[in-house]
């Protein structure tokens, strides 16, 4: 594989992906365009994400990825690889051993720390989009700070259910200014995303970058008398028995039986080697 | 062309642009944090720091000022053989080098509403760089930051047009200090 530059991508396209990055880090929130490159391997498998990945690497980097949390589902595995092959960076599972995460959808249960980056994948990056469609409006809301939109459309959830229904891709507005999406993320990890770590945020199809810098201000959109709640099952998990974590639910039969365990699987992965026991736990040996 | 502006470049490229581009990117995400970055030498007086920004950031598609005592045959040269950016005037450049003088006298593109990125970033030359002076706050400073700004007044005017606005990296032989335009200047 020595024969691909490395970190895959030719050096001017990542100087073009740099700038872009450091416009988004100087005007957190906002959505820099920028000239996405076809990679090898489909939109919407990450591809915004590999290539702020690909323009951020060094070969002292230690290389995370997961999807929805998990280090070992197909998607975090190809990416992982891909950049093993490409880069020859190391690779962990270890959250705390990582100096750069690229995730699909779930923010890690441990806080980051300032050496850290946490590279997002996303696919819608406009929060507006499905509000409106035009790019040439969306834009001019964004320039005008013309948000009503947004909460009209969080104001009907409450009309129609009661309470924000709102789940994912919770739309937040970062340091007073722009409304961002924050990837779809459950709501569960928003509170998460004012962090110690840099945060960056690719859209491949869509070609913007963004981003939220370290002890940024990220308020998720809420009302006065319908606050912001974050949301998760109220089981605890069976594996490792956290409370404090999101949790995914897993069928296990065709008789209505389920799971419930942690989405980081290298949280819960770490919580079971330190002995903590859930309901499902094997039985410990006797001997 | 002078044969001493073949010299200078980086020996490994993709290497030491992404070394230095991380520190450029943590120089920004966390406004008056000291980097010190290398790899490329300039024709005088241009320090190490901004040449190997310029190297890592700029190329055949970023309009550059050099500003004042920057704008020589042999700079010029250098960044044509290693960079090729165009050298244009203040008004169209999209990166500029020079010192505080030569940049706070010159008119750079602050961004349009619709497209705030369009907006230059500016490599200011400094003598030294130290984390006293002029109190930052803002995005990327958990408490507090500290940075010997060459002025205070500018930058707040900058900040006012938030999220219009220039971008500031400044450079004093190796090191280097960033100061988007979020950030907010006080004096200490």
């Amino acid at each position: 594989m020595s024969d691909y530059n490395f970190a895959y991508l030719d050096e001017q396209t990542k100087r073009m992906i740099r700038r872009a990055i450091l416009k988004g880090v100087a005007i957190p929130g906002y959505q820099v365009p920028f000239a996405s490159r076809e990679m090898p391997m489909p939109y919407g498998w990450g591809t915004g994400g590999v290539q702020v990945t690909a323009a951020c690497l060094t070969p002292d980097d230690t290389l995370k990825v997961i999807d929805q949390g998990a280090d070992d589902t197909t998607n975090a595995v190809s990416i992982r690889k891909f950049f093993e092959n490409t880069a020859q960076v190391d690779v962990t599972e270890c959250t705390q051993e990582a100096s750069v995460i690229q995730t699909r959808h779930r923010i890690p249960e441990e806080p980051l720390t300032e050496d850290q980056i946490l590279v997002y994948q996303v696919p819608i990056p406009e929060p507006l989009r499905f509000l409106e469609p035009r790019e040439t409006e969306t834009r001019k809301m964004h320039a005008l700070e013309e948000y009503g939109l947004m909460h009209v459309k969080l104001y009907e959830d409450i009309a129609r259910h009661g309470h924000i229904a709102t789940s994912y891709a919770y739309p937040v507005k970062v340091e007073d200014r722009y409304v961002m999406d924050p990837s779809p993320i459950p709501k569960f990890d928003n509170p998460r995303l004012e962090s110690a770590a840099i945060q960056l945020f690719g859209a491949g199809r869509e070609q913007r970058i963004y981003a939220v810098p370290p002890y940024t201000k990220v308020v998720s959109l809420d009302f006065e008398d319908h606050p912001f709640e974050q949301m998760k099952a109220e089981q605890d998990c069976d594996l490792c028995g956290a409370g404090h974590t999101y949790l995914d639910e897993v069928i296990v039969n065709d008789q209505g039986g389920r799971m419930f365990v942690c989405s980081d699987t290298n949280y819960c992965a770490t919580r079971c080697d330190a002995g903590h026991r859930g309901r499902l736990s094997p039985e410990e040996d006797a001997a | 062309m002078l044969d001493s502006s073949l010299q200078g470049g980086f020996s490994n490229p993709p290497v030491q642009s992404a070394q230095a581009f991380r520190a450029a990117l943590s120089a920004m995400a966390r406004p008056g944090r000291i980097e010190t970055l290398g790899g490329a030498t300039a024709p005088a007086p241009t320090s190490a720091a901004a040449a190997t920004l310029l190297l890592t950031l700029c190329d055949q598609e970023t309009p550059l000022f050099l500003g004042g005592a920057y704008d020589t045959l042999a700079m010029r040269d250098w960044i044509s053989f290693h960079i090729g950016a165009p050298i244009v005037e203040a008004g169209f450049a999209q990166y500029a080098l020079g010192t505080w003088a030569d940049l706070s006298q010159a008119t750079l593109p602050t961004g349009i509403s619709d497209y705030p990125d369009r907006s230059a970033t500016l490599i200011v030359e400094m003598d030294t760089l130290a984390a006293t002076g002029a109190r930052l706050t803002g995005p990327g400073i958990e408490v507090e930051a500290h940075l010997n700004l060459p002025e205070i007044k500018a930058f707040q005017a900058n900040r006012a047009l938030f999220p219009l606005g220039l971008d500031f990296y400044f450079t004093a032989g190796p090191h280097l200090a960033g100061l988007p335009r979020s950030s907010i200047v006080a004096e200490l």
